[in-house]
């Protein structure tokens, strides 16, 4: 009894400030692609041939980088001749639309604006089932590092729940592979109408890296309507904290 | 008798046409008894398909001499099953028979392990049933309660007392062994980096390993195989402290959860100070190291391990200084030394069991074979041992990695170019933090994989869950579980 509370004040109150300040962040940490077209040469394919994901496209003014498809691995950055894509330290990269993970240019991300219907459903409380589908485990990690008290996502009325039928909202892992899909479609029908799909990761995005498996279904397009989509390899938890209070229509800073 | 093996040490490579194909009997007998008299271990076996035919490779690890040994034999569609006489087999001809219809004869109990094949659903399958008083089953899964991954459990009950638990997985699975081939291309790496998401490092370690050995003139500076032990000793670290703090929070010790599920934070944080990312992607990179490591970045790194050493032990004191854990802990889902070395458990579980089994220690690559290094191992087989064995891995881990940053051997070059050469085998083991993580890799003549294997650690060790909660009460099955804590995407792929 007397080691516990000896630890306790060893240990110390260790809950960070986030969200009500800005996250400290590592300093190699690659956050919001940022583009400059302007340096875009339209003879030069180099970006779009060495990444993994097929996640930089050209379209007629300069290329476009998709951010629910890119693994952060940095690897367009050097080889860049002009110095066009550059990751910024901007940790707040979710959207509520597919369309606006699209980067052109470096513009902040969309600020998520709060839903009215959201917030009249939830109040202020967000209660979230996860399913993993085909995911590598880290975005799970990364979801669960939010439930430790470095992060204590329960002050801010976000839990995970044990049921479906206790959750507001689903947050998928994973490529969506064909072995789990069913099993998605079924927690997905246990959740009380209506239900929120949060897309956790370039995988659940877009399949990530595992797209073009015969095994997978590539990401939850077409599988699940998606309300939140949270990009990353996985997504830093500052990342998806932030995505969730902003969905809620908290107030943060 | 004499053997007919291909002896490589770790990691190692040889040109295809030097590994011998035996006829059966000679293949099986040979391995069997270098399986029985010398503690031969499965670290892989596998079928490669020649025409109509398949070649099946074997790569035993014989701990105790350091060595590799490989042999294979051609088979058509059956062959005599050798999980009856060496149960280690059971995992591997199951995933045969998955993978390539190949029918082991007279295996005891022949079903699908992944589910892969369009015709089967995951998780309908046979499974054991028992009838009459006091007799039911439990169904758990493939969605839990917590946030993990997705497997099926399917428990058998006398009353209180687990009869017997069988594990279904395959829900994960995304075919990345298949994508491999053809390989090595730009999504190689990734792909591998995200098997088991937890294990980036690792799985990243083992596949440049093969890399290098099959491209002639490539090697690695003793910097950057230092960094490399950083970086994989920091994943051991931060999924150690992980379990202890999730095993505390399994009998509701919340202090030792609370402070591990930080100080967790605080091992992957260090990880993302080196490369910016928690889970080390992109660290470890064919020829080197990903990312460059100076003097401030070591001063910063030092006093911080320093400090968090310190708390996790305090935390760690705690766990294991509490009587009601250890009450919990104690002859709780015991592995003897026999059944461990019977179905070939590998890392911590067979350590806590008493095996004196360690890649680092027995079959060390990189910069293992210039750090001195001591075996952590216990003998009671139960949940306390398996704790124990992670904290003393943590432990040596964190003294080895603030020693190695203090004095990193000096710059070396890394290469950014490699060609592998053709028609050969590579076989590279590493430890992970579960344990061993065995890749095997053939190239077809113009160097490209022709076939590439991968045996997560969860793949030898799954079973050994099933058999720590025999007898079991099923309230214990979280504590068990997570002294194990096992990958499903590791084992699915």
């Amino acid at each position: 009894m007397w080691s516990v509370i000896k630890a306790r004040l060893k240990q110390g109150f260790r809950t960070g400030t986030f969200p009500h300040t800005r996250p400290v962040l590592p300093d190699r940490f690659q956050g919001l692609p940022c583009l400059d077209n302007t340096r875009c040469r339209t003879d030069c394919r180099v970006c779009i041939e060495a990444c993994p994901t097929n996640a930089i496209g050209r379209e007629k003014d300069g290329i476009v980088l998709d951010s629910g498809k890119c693994l952060f691995c940095g690897k367009c950055v050097p080889l860049c001749p002009e110095g066009v894509i550059r990751f910024s330290r901007e940790h707040d990269l979710a959207a509520f639309s597919r369309q606006e993970l699209l980067r052109k240019d470096s513009s902040a991300s969309h600020e998520l604006q709060p839903r009215a219907e959201i917030r009249k459903l939830c109040g202020k409380s967000l209660k979230i089932r996860q399913v993993s589908a085909g995911g590598c485990g880290a975005c799970e990690l990364d979801f669960n590092v939010l439930n430790t008290l470095a992060w204590d996502m329960a002050r801010l009325h976000i839990q995970v729940v044990a049921s479906p039928r206790h959750a507001d909202c689903l947050l998928v892992t994973g490529p969506v592979s064909k072995n789990m899909l069913l099993a998605l479609q079924k927690t997905y029908a246990a959740v009380p109408e209506p239900c929120f799909v949060i897309a956790c990761g370039a995988c659940a995005i877009s399949g990530g890296i595992h797209a073009e498996s015969p095994e997978v279904c590539g990401g939850l397009e077409g599988i699940l309507p998606v309300d939140l989509y949270v990009p990353g390899c996985p997504p830093h938890p500052a990342t998806l904290l932030e995505a969730m209070i902003r969905f809620m229509g908290l107030k943060l800073r | 008798m004499s053997e007919t093996f291909l002896r490589l040490t770790n990691p190692g490579s040889a040109a295809l046409a030097d590994l011998p194909v035996l006829s059966f009997s000679e293949f099986s007998s040979q391995a069997l008894r270098v399986i029985r008299e010398r503690g031969g271990r499965v670290s892989a076996f596998f079928a490669v398909p020649q025409g109509a035919q398949f070649r099946l490779i074997l790569v035993l690890a014989l701990d105790q001499e350091g060595k590799l040994l490989l042999s294979a034999t051609d088979t058509g569609s059956e062959y005599p099953s050798l999980t009856p006489d060496c149960p280690q087999f059971h995992w591997f001809e199951r995933e045969l028979f998955e993978q390539h219809g190949i029918r082991p004869q007279g295996h005891p109990w022949l079903k699908p392990i992944r589910f892969n094949q369009s015709q089967n659903i995951p998780g309908v399958t046979d499974y054991f049933t028992m009838s009459g008083d006091a007799v039911h089953e439990v169904a758990v899964g493939p969605v839990h309660a917590g946030v993990i991954e997705p497997g099926h459990f399917r428990f058998q009950c006398l009353g209180e007392d687990v009869f017997s638990l069988e594990i279904s997985l395959g829900y994960q699975h995304r075919g990345i062994e298949k994508r491999l081939i053809g390989g090595p291309d730009k999504k190689s790496i990734h792909l591998l980096e995200t098997a088991a998401g937890d294990s980036s490092c690792s799985y990243a370690g083992a596949y440049c390993q093969i890399i290098e050995q099959l491209s002639p003139g490539c090697r690695v500076s003793d910097r950057n195989q230092a960094l490399r032990v950083v970086a994989w000793e920091l994943e051991r670290i931060a999924n150690h402290t992980g379990d202890l703090g999730a095993l505390a929070g399994d009998v509701a010790f919340r202090p030792t959860m609370a402070y591990c599920g930080r100080l967790r934070g605080d091992f992957l944080n260090m990880t993302a100070a080196l490369c910016g990312n928690r889970f080390g992607r992109g660290l470890i990179v064919p020829g080197g190291f990903g990312y460059e490591v100076d003097q401030t970045l070591c001063n910063k790194l030092l006093p911080w391990i320093e400090k968090t050493a310190y708390e996790l032990n305090n935390a760690a004191d705690l766990l294991f200084n509490a009587p009601t854990v250890l009450d919990r802990f104690e002859n709780t889902g015991t592995v003897s030394a026999e059944t461990a070395r019977e179905i070939g458990l590998v890392g911590v579980a067979a350590r806590a069991s008493g095996l004196q089994q360690d890649v680092r220690f027995c079959h060390p690559y990189g910069f293992y074979n210039q750090l001195p290094f001591p075996l952590a191992s216990n003998n009671s087989g139960d949940v306390l041992g398996r704790a124990q064995v992670k904290m003393g891995e943590l432990i040596f881990s964190m003294i080895t990695v603030a020693h190695l940053l203090e004095d990193l051997p000096l710059r070396g070059k890394t290469p950014t170019k490699y060609r592998l050469s053709g028609n050969r085998i590579a076989v590279s083991l590493v430890e992970a933090w579960r344990g061993e993580l065995c890749h095997v890799a053939l190239t077809d003549a113009s160097g490209k994989f022709s076939s590439y294997k991968v045996v997560d650690p969860s793949f030898h060790n799954w079973f050994g869950l099933a058999m720590a909660l025999r007898g079991e009460q099923i309230s214990h099955f979280p504590v068990c579980n997570k002294s194990f804590n096992l990958s499903y995407c590791g084992h699915d792929l």
